[in-house]
């Protein structure tokens, strides 16, 4: 009976093709619109470390004024970044199993390779642990340990694109580069990596790339690096030199811990407590204790990653889905009832009100599988277009992660055009199936 | 095999009432090839239509080959349409974007036969109407008495016990008429029950039995008698009073 439904479908949708084809696109565009904010959406409330999420733990201290929140709209929120005096001295505790602190920098990159010319080149200054805590992919050699964090040792690892814009993609471990005045030895070269939000540290966008050299810590102080990142000061302080930066209440660091149970981040939150009442035994910190460990979630979601807009941009695309939807019920009541007098003769001729039904219900079902295809299709183009809409190469290299075609979501989105036909063709199959068999039998 | 007992019918709109069939007694044997003739408006097709459970009925009983089917429900009364009745309707009423063999193949899929049966039952029946060479013409490439050769093909291919026809010859010219008529008779003598309604009394002379229908009722309801029973000799005296009079 199947094949006998899925003929008459098609024979119907072929009757009137210009109208199949108006409800198709309807269809089509509703889908097309999901598609693409489901895309981002997905993109932005993905878990960029799912295997480690639970472990890793952002690290913050309230250490800002005591007349006044770091959040005014969210007065609970401590700072989100460290100051390096703290940072250093929890560093230092070893109170974690495992930890880190690190900022975003950058300094020109003078290449020896023929051709290539001197550019800008985004530096993570971090220490060690980085690439085994974020649990980062090595094409060749490997990090460096502590004694080249205090050294600090001219060691560096390259990430796989800047190691194929200087070195051709060849392993250029042991070789030298060149970055503002210091040459440091490439220590290792990463596979491509780029987690997707950039969870560890998201101050300068989500979507960010990782950085193009990553640098032992102690390289910051000796070299006096700038901070690319954020800087965020609430204090007026002297800073005529770099030491009283380093000295002052600005905070502009990320600390990570390694917390792999709840007693170990119980331990670790005491230890936190601990100091900031010793700090505060000194003047500083006079807020209420307020010292926070966010697991990667957790750390997504204070920093609102998936922020409320595209919530609410989701469910726009949903209402717009059903605008096309009521649309499209209404053309499909309109082409029903208009070939009510055969489906009536049908009902004579012994079709059962179900038998109907499931005619009219299999070409919903089509039309809602075209629209779908070509929603898909629609969507795609959709994504390319919103890529092209930016044209320096280092923002449509992140925005082309975001609006990555994602084979989930497709099929999600065939899914969901499916049921979104079934949704429009359920009334309008139901009404006709009510078709009374004698009503257009009579003689005209 | 049909056999109606006082049934009333009325169509309701909002003005008015209109009784289309009052107390409706009818009784049809097996076999039987009957006529019904009427004024326009006395309820011959709302009587087809009730007879071929395509309408409800107000009350009375109705009882179709030995079975009560007054009070079926919808699921019982399509399959009862789907298998026991063929109809055959003035506007022939083919599917118009489907060949021949495709139309007279409907109600058989409703029947969920399979593939070979049906293939077999329609070039039967389509031998039958003298139409098998033209099994892939779609309907308007075909004529009026064609059509209606195709509208029988299509009720017989189910292999109903009781064949309805609503003015079958209504838009047809006299020759095609007498040819679809031809057609009945030849199936009426194979064995199957038909009620026609009709306007044109010569058809109407060629079935056994005429039913009048007047103001929703059976003016002359008289009981079927075998044929061979029918030639009753009357005395010629009684017979040539009966003329005179
Ligand atoms: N669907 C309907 N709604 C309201 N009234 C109806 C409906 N169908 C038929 N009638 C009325 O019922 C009565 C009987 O109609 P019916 O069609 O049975 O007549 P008929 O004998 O077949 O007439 P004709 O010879 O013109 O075909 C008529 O008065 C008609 O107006
Ligand atoms: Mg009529």
């Amino acid at each position: 009976m199947f094949a006998y439904d899925l003929k008459l479908a098609i024979d119907s949708l072929k009757r009137t093709p210009g109208l199949s084809a108006l409800m198709a696109l309807a269809i089509a565009l509703g889908i097309a619109v999901c598609a693409v904010t489901i895309t981002i959406y997905h993109a932005v409330s993905s878990n960029p470390i799912p295997h480690r999420s639970q472990v890793l733990h952002a690290v913050t201290l309230d250490t800002w004024d005591v007349d006044r929140p770091y959040d005014e709209d969210e007065p609970e929120n401590p700072p989100t970044l460290l100051t390096y005096r703290d940072a250093t001295t929890l560093y230092g505790s070893g109170a974690a199993p495992r930890s880190l602190i690190m900022y975003k920098s950058g300094d020109l990159m003078l290449p020896e390779r023929a051709g290539v010319k001197p550019f800008h080149a985004t530096l993570r200054i971090t220490t060690h642990e980085f690439f085994a805590m974020f649990d980062v992919p090595f094409q060749h050699g490997g990090g460096w340990d502590a004694a080249a964090d205090a050294g600090p040792q001219p060691l560096a690892v390259l990430s796989a694109e800047t190691n194929d814009k200087l070195f051709g993609g060849d392993n250029s471990v042991g070789r030298t580069v060149k970055i503002g005045s210091t040459e440091y030895r490439v220590a290792g070269v990463l596979e491509p990596w780029a987690p997707s939000p950039k969870f560890f540290d998201l101050n300068n966008g989500v979507f960010e790339d990782p950085e193009d050299v990553y640098l032992p810590f102690g390289w910051g102080r000796v070299l006096e690096l700038p901070v690319h990142g954020n800087t965020q000061c609430w204090k007026s302080e002297n800073q005529s030199s770099y030491t009283d930066f380093l000295n002052s209440e600005c905070v502009w660091l990320q600390a990570w811990a390694e917390l792999p149970d709840a007693r170990a981040r119980e331990r670790y939150q005491a230890h936190l407590d601990n100091y900031a009442r010793s700090q505060k035994a000194t003047g500083r910190m006079q807020r209420p204790l307020n010292n926070r460990l966010y697991d990667v979630e957790q750390w997504l979601e204070r920093n609102e990653v998936v922020s409320r807009d595209n919530r609410v941009l989701l469910g726009i695309a949903f209402l717009f889905l059903g605008v096309c939807l009521v649309n499209v019920v209404g053309l499909l009541l309109a082409k029903f009832l208009n070939a009510a007098p055969l489906t009536g003769l049908r009902r004579a001729l012994g079709a059962s009100r179900r038998d109907v039904v499931r005619q009219h219900v299999t070409e919903v079902l089509l039309l809602g599988l075209a629209g779908g295809v070509l929603g898909i299709l629609l969507a795609i183009g959709g994504l390319a277009g919103i890529r092209m809409l930016y044209d320096d190469e280092y923002t449509r290299a992140s925005y082309e992660r975001l609006t990555a075609v994602d084979p989930v979501v497709v099929l999600a989105t065939l899914a969901l055009s499916v049921l979104a036909g079934i949704v429009a063709g359920l009334y309008p199959s139901w009404r006709i199936g009510r078709t009374a068999p004698a009503v257009y039998l009579k003689s005209q | 095999m049909l056999e109606m007992q006082n049934v009333t019918k009325a169509y309701r709109t909002d003005l008015l009432e209109t009784h289309a069939l009052r107390e409706f007694s009818l009784k049809v044997e097996k076999g039987e090839f009957v006529a019904v003739t009427g004024p326009s408006g006395s309820g011959k097709t709302t009587f087809l239509n009730v007879a071929g459970l395509l309408e409800t009925f107000d009350s009375g009983s109705y009882r179709l080959d030995g079975e009560d089917v007054s009070r079926l429900g919808d699921d019982a009364r399509s399959q009862v349409r789907n298998r026991r009745i063929g109809f055959i309707f003035q506007s022939f009423n083919l599917i118009p974007d489907l060949d021949v063999f495709d139309n007279v193949d409907v109600p058989l899929r409703y029947r969920r036969l399979p593939a070979a049966e049906r293939r077999e039952r329609i070039d039967a029946a389509l031998e039958l109407v003298g139409l098998a060479s033209r099994r892939k013409h779609l309907p308007s490439q075909l004529s009026g008495g064609q059509q209606q050769r195709v509208a029988i093909a299509r009720a017989l291919a189910g292999d109903p016990a009781l064949l309805l026809a609503d003015e079958p010859t209504g838009n047809l010219d006299s020759l095609m008429a007498r040819q679809v008529l031809d057609l009945l008779e030849q199936i009426n003598e194979m064995g199957t029950t038909i009620v026609m309604v009709t306007h044109d009394p010569e058809l109407a002379r060629r079935a056994h039995r005429n039913v009048q229908v007047i103001d929703g009722q059976v003016t002359d309801y008289k009981p079927y008698e075998p044929s061979s029973a029918t030639v009753t000799p009357l005395h010629p005296a009684v017979a040539g009073g009966a003329s005179r009079a």
